[in-house]
C-alpha cells in the first residue's frame, strides 16, 4: 500500500475518533468539514482536473439537500433510499444543464453555469408547496437508528452514541467512500483524459477525443457527487434553505478549493478544514468574517496559487532536498 | 386583463428599474469589453455610492439642491476609489486565469461591503427625495413620481453621451483600440496603463452614481451588492458583454420581463429572468448586440 493510502486511512481512522473526545461541538464541526469537504473535492473533479470553472456549482448541493430533505420529511423514505436519491437527481439536472453548459468556454461557460444555479435557486424560493419557499424545510429528521442502538447495546464501543453522533459515523464511511470513488475516477485512464483536456483541449480534441462529451461526464459526475454531499447536509443542517443554491454558496465552495490548492485530491478538503476551522475561530472574536476572508484570499491569490497543499508540497520539496543533500 | 394605465405605469416602473441597471452594468460591461476582467467588485461600488450619498448629505446638512451636490460627490468618490483599486490591485489580475480574476474580484466585494458594514453598521440607510423631484403627475391615467421620470429621461442621455464620447472623441478611439488590441495601442505610443486607470474610473463612476440615485428609492442596507451584481450580470450577458447598446437594450428587457412577470406570473418572475439569461446563453452565448470574443 502507498503512502498516500496509508495517510488516507488514517485520517478515516482518525475522524472515527472524534465523537470519542466527548465534546458534542467537536464531532458537529467535524461533519460539517466532511461535508464540505465531499462537495469541494466534487468541484475540483470539474475545476481543477477539467479545467472548467463553474460559478454554480451549489445547484446540485441545493438540489440533492432538497432531494433527500422532501423525500425523508415528507414522504418518510428511509435513508436508505431517499440519499442516493439526492446523487440521482444531482445527475440528471447536470446532464441537463452540464449539456448546454460545456458547449460554451471560459467566462461564458462559468455564466450559464450561475445562471442555472440561479435558475435552482429562484425555484427551491418560489414554490412554497414542495421546498417550503423563503422559509425552508426545517425538521428533517435523522436517519432511523433504532436497530443500531439495539444491536449496538450488547456490543462494546457501537453502542451508547447520541443520534448526531451516529450520523456522523454514518456520513464519515460515506463521504469516506464517495472520496475513494472519486479518487479512483481521477487516477482511472478517463481521470488522466480530463487532465489531458484541461492542459490542452485542441490537442486532445487532434488525437481523437471526443471533449465535449468528456466534459460533460465529469460535469455529471461533479454533479452527482455535490448532490450527496448536499443530501448529507440538509439532515445535519437539520434543515434545508434555498440560499443552499445561492451563487454565494457557489463561491465559498470555490473558495475553499483554492484554498486548499487545486493542483491535489486532499487539497479542497484541507481547504473545507481550514476555512470552517478559521471561521469558527474569527467569528467568536469579531462579525467581520468576510472582510478576513477577502484578505485571506488576496493573500492567497497574490502569494500561493497553489493554496496551502500547493504551498505545503514547495516547502516539503525544498526540505526533502535538503535532508537529502546533507 | 388589467386596464391600459396599469399597464403602462407597470412597464414606466420596469423602465425605471432598467435604468438604474443601465448605469450599474454600463461600467461593468465597459470593465470587461476593454480590461477583460469580469469584476464581481462592481456590485459594492454601487452599495458604497449609496453609502457615500447618504453620508454626504449628512455633512452638507439642510440646504438648496444639496442631494445632487451629494450623489455627484458621492460617484466622484467612488471613481477616485476605483482608481486606487486599479491602480494598486487590479493592476495584477490582467491576462490572468479567469477563475483567479473572479475571485479575487469577489474577495475585493466582500472587504469593501464588510468595511461599509464597520462605518454604516447594518441599520437601513435611507435618503429623502430630492425637494425639486418630490412630486408626482398624472400620465394616460397612472400617477408617476417626478423623480422616476427624471431617471428614465437620465438613462438614455448617459447612454447618448457614453456613445458619443465612444464614438466621436479621441479618448473614446483609444478606448475602443484599447478593447481591440491592447499592445498596438501601446506600441503606438498611447500609456495604456493610465487608459486603463481611467476607463476603471469612469465605469466605477458609473456605478457609484447608480447607487448614490437609487438611494431616494430603496432603502441602503448591507447585501444590497450581492443581489445588485447578479442582475447586472444578467443584464450584460443578455446585451451582450462589452457592448454598450446592448447592455442599454438587456436593462431594457430586464426591467420589462421583471415587471410584467410580477404581474402575470409573480410567482415565477425572478426564474424567467434567469431562464432569459440561460436562453441567451445557449443560444446566442455574445448576447443580442455583442460580438463573439475573438
Amino acid at each position: 500500500m502507498s503512502v498516500r493510502g496509508l495517510a488516507g486511512i488514517l485520517v478515516f481512522v482518525a475522524a472515527l475518533l472524534v465523537p470519542a473526545l466527548g465534546s458534542r461541538f467537536y464531532t458537529f464541526l467535524a461533519n460539517d468539514v466532511i461535508i464540505w469537504a465531499l462537495f469541494a473535492t466534487s468541484l475540483n473533479l470539474l475545476v481543477g482536473y477539467t479545467g472548467l470553472v463553474s460559478f454554480g456549482h451549489a445547484a446540485y448541493f441545493g438540489v440533492g439537500a432538497y432531494v433527500t430533505g422532501i423525500l425523508m420529511k415528507k414522504l418518510a423514505v428511509p435513508f436508505l433510499l431517499a440519499w442516493p436519491a439526492a446523487g440521482v437527481v444531482g445527475a440528471a439536472c447536470a446532464l441537463v444543464f452540464g449539456f448546454f453548459c460545456v458547449r460554451l468556454t471560459r467566462i461564458y461557460f462559468a455564466m450559464l453555469t450561475l445562471a442555472f444555479a440561479q435558475i435552482v435557486w429562484a425555484i427551491c424560493f418560489k414554490w412554497n408547496e414542495l421546498t417550503g419557499g423563503e422559509q425552508g424545510m426545517p425538521e428533517i429528521p435523522y436517519p432511523d437508528f433504532g436497530w443500531l442502538e439495539r444491536f449496538g447495546a450488547s456490543v462494546p464501543l457501537l453502542g451508547g452514541w447520541r443520534t448526531a453522533e451516529y450520523f456522523y459515523f454514518l456520513c464519515v464511511g460515506l463521504v469516506g467512500a464517495s472520496l475513494w470513488a472519486l479518487h479512483r475516477i481521477v487516477t482511472s485512464p478517463f481521470g488522466r483524459m480530463l487532465t489531458t483536456i484541461r492542459e490542452n483541449a485542441e490537442r486532445a480534441e487532434f488525437i481523437g477525443v471526443n471533449v465535449r462529451r468528456y466534459e460533460l461526464a465529469a460535469f455529471v459526475l461533479a454533479g452527482t457527487f455535490a448532490g450527496l454531499a448536499g443530501g448529507l447536509f440538509g439532515i445535519f443542517n437539520r434543515g434545508v434553505f434555498p440560499d443552499f443554491a445561492y451563487w454565494t454558496k457557489s463561491s465559498e465552495v470555490l473558495i475553499m478549493t483554492l484554498l486548499g490548492g487545486m493542483g491535489t485530491f486532499y487539497g479542497p478538503s484541507v481547504g473545507a478544514l481550514v476555512l470552517i476551522l478559521l471561521n469558527q475561530q474569527i467569528v467568536s472574536y469579531t462579525e467581520y468574517w468576510p472582510l478576513v476572508l477577502g484578505t485571506v484570499l488576496v493573500v492567497l491569490l497574490f502569494g500561493f496559487p497553489g493554496g496551502i497543499a500547493g504551498a505545503v508540497g514547495a516547502l516539503s520539496g525544498r526540505l526533502f532536498r535538503r535532508v537529502r543533500r546533507a | 386583463m388589467p386596464d391600459a394605465s396599469f399597464v403602462f405605469a407597470q412597464s414606466l416602473s420596469g423602465l425605471t428599474a432598467a435604468m438604474f441597471l443601465f448605469l450599474i452594468a454600463s461600467g461593468l460591461s465597459l470593465i470587461f469589453g476593454v480590461l477583460r476582467v469580469l469584476n464581481f467588485a462592481h456590485g459594492t461600488f454601487y452599495m458604497l455610492g449609496a453609502y457615500l450619498a447618504y453620508q454626504a448629505m449628512l455633512w452638507l446638512g439642510p440646504g438648496p439642491g444639496r442631494f445632487w451636490l451629494a450623489a455627484l460627490g458621492a460617484a466622484l468618490g467612488i471613481a477616485l476609489l476605483g482608481g486606487v483599486v486599479e491602480r494598486v490591485l487590479f493592476r495584477h489580475l490582467y491576462g490572468k486565469e479567469e477563475l483567479y480574476q473572479l475571485l479575487f474580484t469577489y474577495a475585493l466585494g466582500l472587504i469593501l461591503s464588510d468595511a461599509a458594514k464597520i462605518f454604516w453598521g447594518t441599520q437601513q440607510k435611507s435618503v429623502s427625495r430630492p425637494p425639486e423631484l418630490s412630486g408626482s403627475f398624472s400620465l394616460f391615467g397612472a400617477t408617476i413620481p417626478q423623480y422616476n421620470l427624471f431617471i428614465i429621461v437620465l438613462g438614455p442621455s448617459i447612454a447618448l453621451a457614453f456613445w458619443f464620447v465612444l464614438q466621436h472623441t479621441r479618448a473614446g478611439r483609444f478606448i475602443r483600440a484599447a478593447a481591440l488590441d491592447r499592445e498596438t495601442l501601446g506600441a503606438l505610443g498611447v500609456n495604456v496603463d493610465a487608459l486603463y486607470t481611467w476607463v476603471f474610473m469612469l465605469a466605477s463612476f458609473l456605478g457609484g452614481l447608480g447607487g448614490a440615485l437609487i438611494s431616494p428609492m430603496r432603502a441602503t442596507t448591507p447585501g444590497m451588492d450581492t443581489e445588485v451584481i447578479v442582475e447586472a450580470f444578467v443584464v450584460v450577458v443578455i446585451g451582450g458583454l462589452g457592448s454598450l447598446w446592448g447592455t442599454f437594450l438587456g436593462a431594457v428587457v430586464y426591467g420589462q420581463v421583471l415587471s410584467f412577470g410580477i404581474l402575470f406570473f409573480p410567482r415565477f418572475s425572478i426564474f424567467a429572468v434567469f431562464a432569459l439569461m440561460a436562453a441567451v446563453l445557449i443560444i446566442r452565448p455574445w448576447g443580442f448586440l455583442g460580438r463573439p470574443l475573438r
